[in-house]
């Protein structure tokens, strides 16, 4: 064993970077939900996808034993990480790669700007990844003068329209053709005038406008779908063939991995190349996978260094509940299927994860513990429970346990907190039969505000909660205001006779 | 403590708070399927007319026609070092033999590129490539706009765990299924965009 063991273990800290939103979801929500064009856009790309998937995850007769092996192929990564992760560098390395550890996103950044700086490079192409997304990586490096292009249509979308990605898998889902060919005049150096909004030439820009730089590029920075702990072989799922461009052409690749994407083997590639494609795109396979391990003389990037990123992976392993959110591959089927993100969007969960997923793994991620007002305390209210994230889930994630969970933390940790603040009056109130009455003689105020049988905003620090939902209207009368009337009492004898007589 | 040994610790701290379980992985998901020649063939090829592969089906001996037939218009073409020539007997135009020397800027000046296979999948319609001497470097069937593709129905397998088992983890490794694709705006699919828009598949049956 290399590590040190400095007696009691103590829990790891959270990670830090685009994992935290500026308001919480209810508000953020909000506004999305003004959003028409957003809403139509996402709803119909979010029907379409779904329905794909089901129709190819029906082909196979056993995709639910193919969904228990990949949710337990991740349980037993997890188990052993220590010994795994030691095996993979130790595997990456022997292939003539080098292996970074980053423990958060400041440091991860760090890692790849002295990389990239080490390449003599000022402009490096990038693959789409969740990972450098989560760390903030294309504006770290903007700060330090290293232009980092997208080459993902989607992600060069959203890059050139200086806009933020709304789905995991389709970021530009909220744009339609009519609105990326503006983007496209606008913000695309050489772009053709007379471009129209046929989505075949749209994509044909964006093949002019990246080839030379794909030809000459001298450095790529991806992120993996999978690290293999036995062979160091990394793995990049993609479709468009920016990836194999990113990962082929230049003199130097960095990739950087979450820990959380290890499986033990080689031959546990069968499971996910399975389970991803059809439960991301609907798609038996995507028309592109790229395999490698360490440098290939001849082919390929003569360097390879791949940085390994904690930034609050650990913290969620901690949680034996909570840790079961590592196992994501991060395939989008839960977003497709839930009600409350296609209503939304991407937007409102302000963190590179959005949807059931990202309500989960977000405040695990960076925690949801700094006040009473940290967005990341309202995510786990974001979902109406229904479920549907569990059945489509290729790993098997029960989201909605999970988020149960996290809500009773989130009441728990949060000392000052909004709903603790409710259950203390509560239980206060309920101590004696008085104040109980007066209290809810209080509460029938509550039906001032109502409208339409529902309150919609209370007074802090009830709006924590009314804010996040609306709220039954209280009865016009107390139970004990009942009793104690006319009709009360008329009732109760009626109720006394009816029993008697039987 | 430098960041290895930190973020270990950290893993090993927080597997210490929460210890978990030994895991067993149910394998009994189909692993090895036996399909018969006929089935595998229609079954990869439905799957690759799907994808818009252009799939055509031939004897050994028909295969220098059928890859002329494929490479119609393109021009100037590039091979891996270990493609059988023999294959390029019906082809007249300029052949250029990649090796890591040709800069990537000559590979752009291609219109096509033929090469072999190592393994498919018939379920996905999935080739797989695995930088052979009669596949080449990965840039080379990536560059060019076209590739034509040679398949011996022998080396197609059922499923993607047969697949995968055949393949040498060492080596770097290409699936492709269909040509470059997107479907990022409006889930509208449009082929070519960085790789190949055309993919042509050569299935020799009797090898
Ligand atoms: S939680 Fe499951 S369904 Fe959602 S993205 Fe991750 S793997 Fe896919």
């Amino acid at each position: 064993m290399s590590g040190t063991f400095l007696g009691m273990p103590t829990a790891p800290p959270r990670g830090t970077g685009n994992i935290r939103g500026s308001e919480p979801f209810p508000a953020a929500a909000r506004t999305e939900l003004g959003n028409a064009q957003l809403r139509r856009n996402v709803g119909k790309a979010t029907r379409t996808i779904r329905d794909k998937r089901i129709a190819v995850t029906g082909e196979l007769p056993d995709w639910e034993e193919l969904r228990s092996a990949g949710a337990a192929i991740k349980r037993d990564v997890l188990s052993r990480l220590p010994d795994l992760l030691e095996q993979f560098e130790q595997a990456v390395t022997a292939r003539g790669g080098t292996v970074h550890w980053a423990r958060d996103a400041a440091e991860a950044n760090a890692i790849v700007t002295r990389l990239v700086r080490g390449t003599g490079s000022d402009e490096v192409l990038k693959v789409k990844s969740m990972a450098t997304q989560e760390i903030g990586l294309n504006e770290h490096l903007a700060d330090e003068g290293i232009t980092a292009i997208e080459t993902d249509l989607a992600e060069l979308i959203v890059q050139l329209g200086a806009d933020r990605p709304s789905h995991i898998l389709v970021p530009a889902i909220h744009r339609n053709r009519a609105e990326i060919r503006e983007i496209f005049l606008r913000a695309m150096p050489g772009v053709d005038p007379d471009l129209d909004d046929d989505p075949a030439h749209l994509a044909d820009a964006s093949r002019r406008f990246l080839r030379d730089r794909f030809m000459r590029a001298r450095v790529a920075i991806s992120g993996a779908n999978f690290g293999v702990a036995d062979t160091g072989t990394l793995s990049v799922v993609e479709s468009e063939g920016n990836g194999r461009m990113c990962l082929t052409m230049p003199e130097t690749l960095i990739t950087v991995m979450g820990l959380e994407k290890l499986i033990p083997s080689y031959a546990d590639l069968e499971v996910f190349l399975q389970l991803l494609p059809r439960s991301s795109t609907g798609e038996r396979m995507n028309p592109y996978t790229s395999m490698w391990t360490g440098v290939t003389p001849g082919d390929g990037p003569g360097e390879f260094h791949l940085v390994l990123l904690d930034n609050g992976r650990t913290a969620t392993l901690a949680d034996e509940v909570g840790r079961e959110a590592l196992h994501c591959i991060r395939c989008s089927a839960c977003l497709n299927v839930c009600p409350v993100y296609e209503r939304t969007g991407g937007h409102a969960y302000g963190s590179t994860y959005p949807g059931p997923i990202g309500a989960v793994l977000t405040p695990q991620l960076a925690g949801m513990d700094t006040g009473s007002g940290d967005p990341n305390g309202s995510l786990p209210y974001a979902s109406s429970l229904c479920g549907a994230c569990f059945d489509a889930c290729p790993v098997k994630i029960d989201i909605p346990s999970l988020l149960v969970e996290l809500r009773h933390q989130h009441v728990e940790q949060a000392g000052f907190d909004a709903e603790q603040a409710l259950m203390k009056a509560a239980s206060a109130a309920m101590a004696s039969a008085g104040r109980w009455t007066a209290a809810q003689r209080a509460a029938q105020l509550g039906r001032l505000l109502g409208r339409g049988g529902r309150i919609r905003a209370l007074p802090p620090p009830g709006s924590a909660w009314t804010s996040a939902r609306d709220l039954p209207v209280p009865p016009k009368r107390t139970f004990r205001q009942w009793w104690d009337s006319a009709e009360g009492r008329a009732a109760i004898e009626r109720a006394r006779r009816e029993g008697g007589a039987r | 403590m430098n960041a290895r040994e930190t973020v270990l610790g950290r893993v090993r701290d927080a597997l210490a708070l929460a210890p978990p379980d030994a895991v067993q992985v149910p394998r009994d998901y189909r692993r090895r399927r036996s399909l018969p020649p006929e089935r595998r063939r229609e079954l990869l090829v439905d799957r690759l007319e799907d994808y818009r592969a252009s799939v055509h089906q031939c004897d050994t001996a028909e295969a220098p026609g059928a890859i002329a037939t494929a490479l119609r218009g393109a021009r100037r073409i590039g091979i891996p070092a270990g493609l059988d020539r023999r294959w390029l007997a019906e082809f007249d135009g300029e052949v250029t033999v990649d090796s890591a020397e040709v800069p990537s800027a000559r590979l752009d000046e291609l219109d096509g590129v033929v090469t072999g296979s190592a393994v498919s999948c018939a379920e996905t319609g999935t080739i797989f490539l695995d930088s052979s001497a009669d596949q080449g470097r990965r840039a080379l069937t990536l560059v060019p706009d076209l590739h034509v593709c040679v398949v011996a129905l022998s080396s197609v397998v059922a499923g993607v765990p047969e697949a995968v088992a055949r393949l040498d983890p060492v080596r770097p490794t290409t699936l492709i299924s269909g040509p470059s694709a997107t479907s990022d705006i409006e889930l509208d699919r449009v082929e070519g965009v960085h790789g190949p828009r055309t993919l042509h598949v050569v299935l020799l049956l009797d090898a």
